[in-house]
């Protein structure tokens, strides 16, 4: 399957991108993007509408060509390949979609036996795994219906039967939780964690939802402008987001101070105040109890607090340190630097807040 | 309806050698339309999709051929078919050996069904959501696998309506062939009709015709509400 003179092995990262270029009327919707995909990860990738994120995963099943750099599938480069030479590789990738793009004149069955149609599978062995497929998604007992009779959430349950029919190496998800509703999302994300964990398989997530990366991802990336502003691990992106294009994407999701307690901080006062991002191991550690050792007073959290991703931990807090004296605040910000993802000092508030 | 009944019936309408007439003209128009309507399909439905397919950002797309065949569609379209009837004598005396009878009419209404069908066709095979297209290529589907999976069966029940319109097209067309000496409903209402003033022929006529177009439009429907799992 085109995969001549390249060594196979779990070592081949999934998915790389070398410096992928892509304009549309000398408007760069992809301006040098590297990334890997790592086998068995699920990847988020974040970005407001129009920030590149479908040319993107259009340019990884080359439905979409970059002008330059190199997308290489499994180490087979598919920038140069001929639409014939793509097919194979496009066997090995399953798509899902925002709105499902089922076929309205196929029965669920059939549905899902296309791409194995498709791969040549005979019809005996084309039935056995459809049927597999339809009870691991779990709506056996909807083969011979027509979409049209489904709902949203069972649609794209069948979108993901389809995608995973080939056995393919890479599932591409193109927003295919926006158009559905918090409880299906929710239904939709865990069938997708358990086919990664099961399969072994490899997931980019295309969404504009931060929770959707929150629930699911391993990593996140964040595409502003055809570029890759921000990457890491969710929780420390969560924890600590360094770019406004991520701020502004975590708004709900990262507390914000209230706009009254805003107001009180000024550039003298009663109070230090700062703010603490934490992920991981530093949001395990008694961190309070640190800077109350410093000031010999206790710290008040004004606001924030902790939440979890897919087990971790990560977390903003807003401290009033008790004290107004420079040096222990210096003392504070030096003890906690190394503790914490990142520390700030916002000003100084009333004792009253 | 006992035999005696209906000749007594028939009687008070019209002479028996009348009744004969009409039975063998709506059986002319009845071959004309659907040897007419078949040919327009196996031909119109192909040009259809190079239409569809060959035009800017389709999966075979080849402008010159798009452009060409565009061309060569609206200009069979433009011509009346009262002119086309009599321009397309020679091609029909070529293909038929006559330029008489209900075989040489089948020529120009075919000439004319075709490209309008092909047309109408071509407005349904459009409307299929390019997103299911990327969806087959995305797959890895040859190109002839989209036409056989997805574009022909997701535009399929819009073809059948749009086929459903062209025979009835035809239909009315074929009447008009009538006139040219093509026989069928259309040369007896002229002859008979127009030009004797037998207004119960004429009434007949029309009445025979409302009644096949009504099959043909309640069949087609009938077809395309079945197929349609939208």
């Amino acid at each position: 399957m085109g995969q001549a003179g390249k060594v196979a092995g779990a070592d081949v990262p999934a998915v790389q991108l070398d410096h992928v270029v892509r304009r549309f009327n000398d408007r760069p919707a992809l301006d040098d993007i590297s990334l890997t995909l790592a086998r068995g990860e699920i990847v988020g990738l974040i970005g407001r509408s129009g920030a590149g994120k479908s040319t993107l995963i259009r340019c990884l099943n080359g439905l979409d060509r970059p002008q330059a750099g190199r997308v290489v599938i499994d180490g087979t480069d598919i920038s140069t390949l001929s639409e014939q030479a793509l097919n194979p590789v496009r066997r090995r990738i399953g798509m899902i979609f925002q709105h499902f793009n089922l076929l309205s004149a196929k029965t669920v069955a059939e549905n899902v036996a296309l791409p194995l149609k498709i791969a040549g599978l005979a019809r005996p062995a084309r039935i056995k795994r459809v049927m597999e497929l339809l009870d691991l998604v779990g709506l056996a007992d909807k083969a011979n219906v027509y979409p049209a009779q489904l709902s949203g959430g069972q649609k794209q349950r069948i979108g993901i039967a389809r995608a995973l029919a080939p056995e393919p190496l890479l599932l591409l998800s193109d927003e295919a939780t926006s158009a559905l509703d918090p409880e299906t999302t929710q239904q939709i994300l865990t069938l997708l964690k358990d086919v990664n964990r099961q399969l072994g398989l490899t997931i980019l997530m295309i969404t504009h939802e931060m929770e959707v990366v929150r629930q699911i991802a391993h990593r996140v990336l964040v595409l502003d402008a055809g570029r890759i502003v921000e990457e890491g691990p969710v929780a420390r992106v969560l924890a600590s987001p360094q770019t406004e294009t991520t701020r502004s994407l975590l708004r709900g999701l990262s507390p914000v101070l209230p706009a009254d307690l805003v107001a009180q901080i000024a550039p003298e006062g009663d109070q230090a105040l700062i703010r603490v991002d934490v992920y991981g191991p530093d949001a395990r550690r008694p961190l309070l109890a640190g800077v109350e050792a410093i000031t010999g007073q206790p710290a008040r959290l004004l606001h924030g607090g902790l939440n979890d991703v897919q087990g971790e931990p990560y977390g903003r807090l807003f401290l009033a340190l008790g004290t107004n004296d420079q040096d222990k605040l210096a003392a504070v910000v030096a003890k906690l630097k190394p503790e914490t993802t990142a520390i700030e000092v916002l000003g100084y508030v009333p004792a009253t807040v | 309806m006992s035999p005696q009944l209906f000749e007594t019936l028939l009687g008070w309408a019209m002479t028996r050698p009348m009744f004969d007439l009409l039975v063998k003209g709506m059986w002319e128009t009845v071959v004309m339309t659907g040897v007419s309507g078949a040919l327009s399909f196996v031909i119109g439905l192909p040009l259809a999709l190079i239409l569809v397919t060959t035009d800017k950002g389709g999966i075979f797309q080849n402008l010159l051929i798009n452009r060409s065949l565009g061309w060569l569609v609206n200009a069979l379209r433009s011509v009346p078919f009262i002119i086309l009837l009599v321009a397309a004598i020679p091609l029909t005396r070529l293909i038929v050996g006559t330029a008489i009878g209900i075989g040489a009419a089948i020529v120009p209404l075919t000439l004319a069904a075709a490209p309008y069908f092909a047309r109408v066709a071509e407005v349904s095979l459009r409307e299929v959501d390019r997103a299911l297209i990327d969806a087959a290529r995305a797959m890895g589907a040859t190109r002839m696998t989209i036409l056989r999976d997805v574009l022909i069966p997701e535009a399929l029940p819009g073809i059948v309506s749009g086929f459903t319109v062209t025979m009835v097209t035809l239909i009315g067309a074929s009447a008009m062939a009538g006139a040219v000496g093509a026989g069928g409903l259309g040369d007896i209402a002229i002859r008979y009709g127009y030009q004797r003033f037998e207004t119960v022929i004429m009434v007949a006529v029309v009445i025979i015709l409302i009644v096949m177009v009504s099959i043909m439009q309640w069949a087609g429907d009938a077809l395309a509400r079945r197929i349609d799992h939208r």
